[in-house]
């Protein structure tokens, strides 16, 4: 059969195209396969999360608590030093929280005082639209994800976040400095990470698929009851939606438009 | 031909080159790797899926269960038997093989396959 | 045509074994940021972009300045930068093997680098960054090859290489926009939030490429038999000026907004790089060694005869690129993290091994242009000769 070089190209071509959509349409025709795996609807399904942080309430004590709380669950090393650190959830003056809000006569009892600071699950972040690989998405739920087997660690998002959340590992979290990080790691049952990826505050993803609160929410509310509320934003009646219609809040930097989860009331 | 001589140098050297795993390791057929279960392994009988299932498609799975547990919130695994298992690879697996130098690395280590989901996912404690 | 580049000088092999040299140090720093992490640079978590990222930005624009010399020969059939054109297209190679490189030792995971082809994010500008800036690579190489190869025969290049131009002229320009889209659309960071940033790459970028490329012609006329031609030079000069007037411009333009508005955002950065915040001053020395860079450079461009004499156009060109090359290989990012988004600063400088694998890449960088350079000029040394 008598067949020029462009022929049979193309029907090279076709073919292979036929074979790559030709499995796809097996497997898609081919049930069983698909409905085999249980798809459990998560606890998180339909939800959107948000967070109440009760300003008056959380002292350094408290906070601290939290902070331990959330580090020891997630394996977050302290690596010592500020170049390197990894942090989730931590400490950070009135002032440099909301900078642009404190002026000269601000009321003394906010005056240095401390607030916890946390990746803010916004409505519409900036770092999943910067990620090039969705190793970091918003999720249906609200929550800020990462995927940190896709990382490819180019820290576009933390150039995005316009809130500083994110931590990079500038090196193995498991060699940081055993001094400063007994019992590492302090959770077997979560891992650890490696270096070369990006991590924040993951809203405890892992807890609220079971149905507990995230670790930082139940420490605070241990000491102070209602110091954190954790809640789902979209159902009308839930303690978080009553406690913000009832009091003034804030959130960080709202004129950017990312939509801030976390709310503070001051 | 030409360069005749620099040529069945290089042939020699190639040869030998290529040929070198053959020679170094003659007369010493590596042991076969033994897997060994733990009693906890051994009273389950079965693993979530079968022995040969397991053998050859467990990567694949671990690589379906990370994307479904992180990706598409979706925890629970259901077997080929209807049971429903909690996709961990540190809780699940990790609680009936906890002896991974005995297990997991017998064949890893004879395959010289490293792979790298030990860099973050904690590996269990050995006693020995 | 490759062999080409196998007959030259002593000097010419010399050169090349220093850049082997110098690509071997970087490389094997290289091996031992792979095992260590990035901790080994001066990156952190406040300025999480450095030096490499820096240089990425600096040669794109660089690479996009062969559109400089393309664009009036095609498209106003300027027939003088006809001379000319391969050693633009062959400087954007370079640069862009050099911008590739330095994402790459820039990543915390480079085994994972074809994520970003299996698992696309269309509203990732860094997605884009990618497809065009290897689209513009392979335009090039095939433009370039093709042209070249097409002179060395005396034939003119088939026509799709046309289309192939054409279509590089645009992309040029596109190129180091989406990379300035990088900065530009990023709401946190008030030193990058700015509608010129596109406008002030594309200036910088066509004030310094062409000035390297001047730079680059005076060396090819001591070392070579090919004479780029000066009006050639010349004519590159004039482009030079206008573009560095454009630049300066739209940086006091930043200036005006900024202090006029009293906006503390849009101010604290600029305020950290030329006179220090809360008492850390590292850039300061360096900006304004940018700044006197760059304004005598303009006046020197400015006055026709010093832009006509080729010795003191040289030193106007030496000027650019260091004016340029901290403006945008070393101010730009940093004061893009600094003060961070708590209003804190935290510096950033290099370390040691940063630079030595930077200098690896770099090397690599003119490597290939020593080699594809060498080409070049031995074609139109020879095609030269036969006519």
């Amino acid at each position: 059969m008598a067949m020029d070089r462009r022929e049979f190209l193309k029907l090279t071509g076709y073919a292979a195209l036929l074979g790559a959509g030709g499995k796809g349409a097996f497997e898609l025709l081919a049930p069983g396969e698909a409905e085999a795996q249980l798809k459990s609807v998560p606890l998180t399904a339909g939800k959107k999360w948000g967070m109440v942080l009760n300003v008056s309430k959380l002292n350094d004590a408290v906070m601290d608590k939290c902070i331990e709380a959330c580090h020891r669950t997630h394996n977050v090393p302290n690596i010592g030093n500020p170049k390197d650190e990894v942090k989730w959830l931590w400490k950070e003056t009135y002032e440099h929280t909301f900078p642009g809000q404190e002026h000269e006569y601000t009321a003394e009892k906010y005056h240095g005082r401390n607030l916890l600071v946390l990746c803010n699950h916004c409505t519409n972040p900036p770092c999943a639209r910067a990620c090039p690989t969705k190793a970091t998405w918003k999720r249906e739920d609200g929550v800020v994800m990462m995927d940190m087997h896709r990382c490819i660690g180019c820290r576009f998002c933390m150039a995005a976040c316009p809130y500083g959340a994110r931590s990079f590992n500038w090196g193995d979290p498991r060699l940081a400095p055993k001094e400063l990080n007994a019992n590492f790691p302090t959770n077997p049952d979560y891992p650890t990470r490696t270096k070369g990826v990006v991590e924040k505050c993951n809203f405890c993803a892992e807890r609220i698929a079971a149905g507990q609160l995230p670790a930082c929410v139940e420490a605070a509310n241990a000491v102070v009851a209602g110091a954190m509320i954790f809640g789902d934003l979209d159902a009308a009646g839930s303690e978080i939606r009553t406690v913000l219609r009832e009091h003034y809040s804030i959130r960080r930097k709202s004129e950017l438009g990312t939509g801030p989860n976390i709310y503070y009331i001051v | 031909m030409y360069d005749r001589g620099k040529i069945i140098i290089g042939l020699i050297i190639g040869l030998g080159l290529f040929l070198f795993p053959f020679y170094y390791n003659k007369g010493e057929a590596k042991k076969v790797p033994e897997a060994v279960l733990t009693d906890k392994a051994k009273a389950a009988k079965q693993c979530i899926e079968p022995k040969e299932f397991m053998r050859t498609d467990h990567m694949k799975m671990l690589d379906e269960w990370r994307e479904g547990v992180v990706r598409d919130a979706n925890r629970y695994y259901k077997s080929g038997d209807n049971k429903s298992y909690f996709m961990s690879l540190q809780v699940t697996c990790m609680e009936c093989h906890s002896n991974k130098s005995k297990f997991c690395d017998q064949c890893h280590n004879y395959l010289g396959v490293a792979p790298y989901c030990w860099d973050c996912h904690i590996e269990p404690k050995e006693n020995k | 045509m490759l062999e080409k580049a196998l007959k030259g000088s002593q000097a010419y092999w010399g050169w090349l074994l220093v850049l082997v040299i110098m690509i071997g140090a970087g490389f094997v720093t290289y091996l031992y940021q792979f095992s260590e992490g990035l901790r080994i640079t001066g990156m952190s978590r406040d300025v999480s972009w450095g030096f490499y990222i820096g240089q990425l930005t600096y040669f794109v624009g660089v690479a996009a300045s062969g559109v400089m010399v393309v664009l009036p020969y095609y498209l106003h059939d300027f027939k003088a930068f006809g001379r000319i054109t391969i050693l633009g297209e062959f400087l954007a190679v370079a640069s862009i093997v050099m911008c590739g490189l330095f994402v790459m030792v820039d990543l915390g995971n480079i085994p994972r680098m074809l994520n970003i082809v299996l698992y696309p994010n269309p509203t990732s500008i860094l997605f884009w960054d990618m497809i065009v800036l290897n689209m513009y690579l392979l335009l090039n190489i095939v433009i370039g090859w093709n042209v070249l190869s097409a002179e060395k025969k005396g034939m003119h290049y088939p026509k799709w290489v046309k289309t192939l131009i054409y279509i590089s002229i645009p992309w040029a320009f596109s190129i180091h926009t989406v990379t300035a889209f990088l900065y530009a659309g990023l709401p946190g960071r008030h030193y990058w939030l700015t509608a010129i940033m596109a406008a002030r790459f594309l200036s910088s970028a066509f004030a310094s490429g062409p000035a390297i490329l001047i730079l680059i012609c005076m060396i090819v006329r001591k070392v070579s038999k090919f004479d780029p031609g000066e009006v050639q030079i010349r004519t590159l000069g004039g482009i030079v000026t206008y573009a560095m007037i454009l630049n300066v411009f739209f940086f006091l333009l930043e200036i005006f907004t900024a202090f006029y508005s009293q906006i503390p955002g849009h101010m604290h950065p600029i305020v950290y790089l030329f006179a220090g915040l809360d008492g850390y001053d590292k850039l300061v020395p360096w900006m304004w060694t940018a700044a006197f860079f760059g304004i005598a450079s303009v006046v020197m461009l400015i006055i026709p005869s010093v832009r006509r004499n080729l010795k003191t156009l040289t030193i106007a060109c030496i000027c650019i690129v260091i004016a340029t090359w901290i403006d945008k290989g070393f101010g730009l990012v940093i004061g893009g993290f600094i003060p961070n988004p708590f209003e804190r600063v935290f510096e950033y400088w290099p370390t040691t091994p940063e630079i030595v694998i930077s200098m690896g890449v770099w090397a690599t960088g003119f490597f290939v242009l020593t080699v594809l350079y060498k080409i070049a000029v031995a074609v139109k040394t020879e095609a030269a000769g036969l006519e």
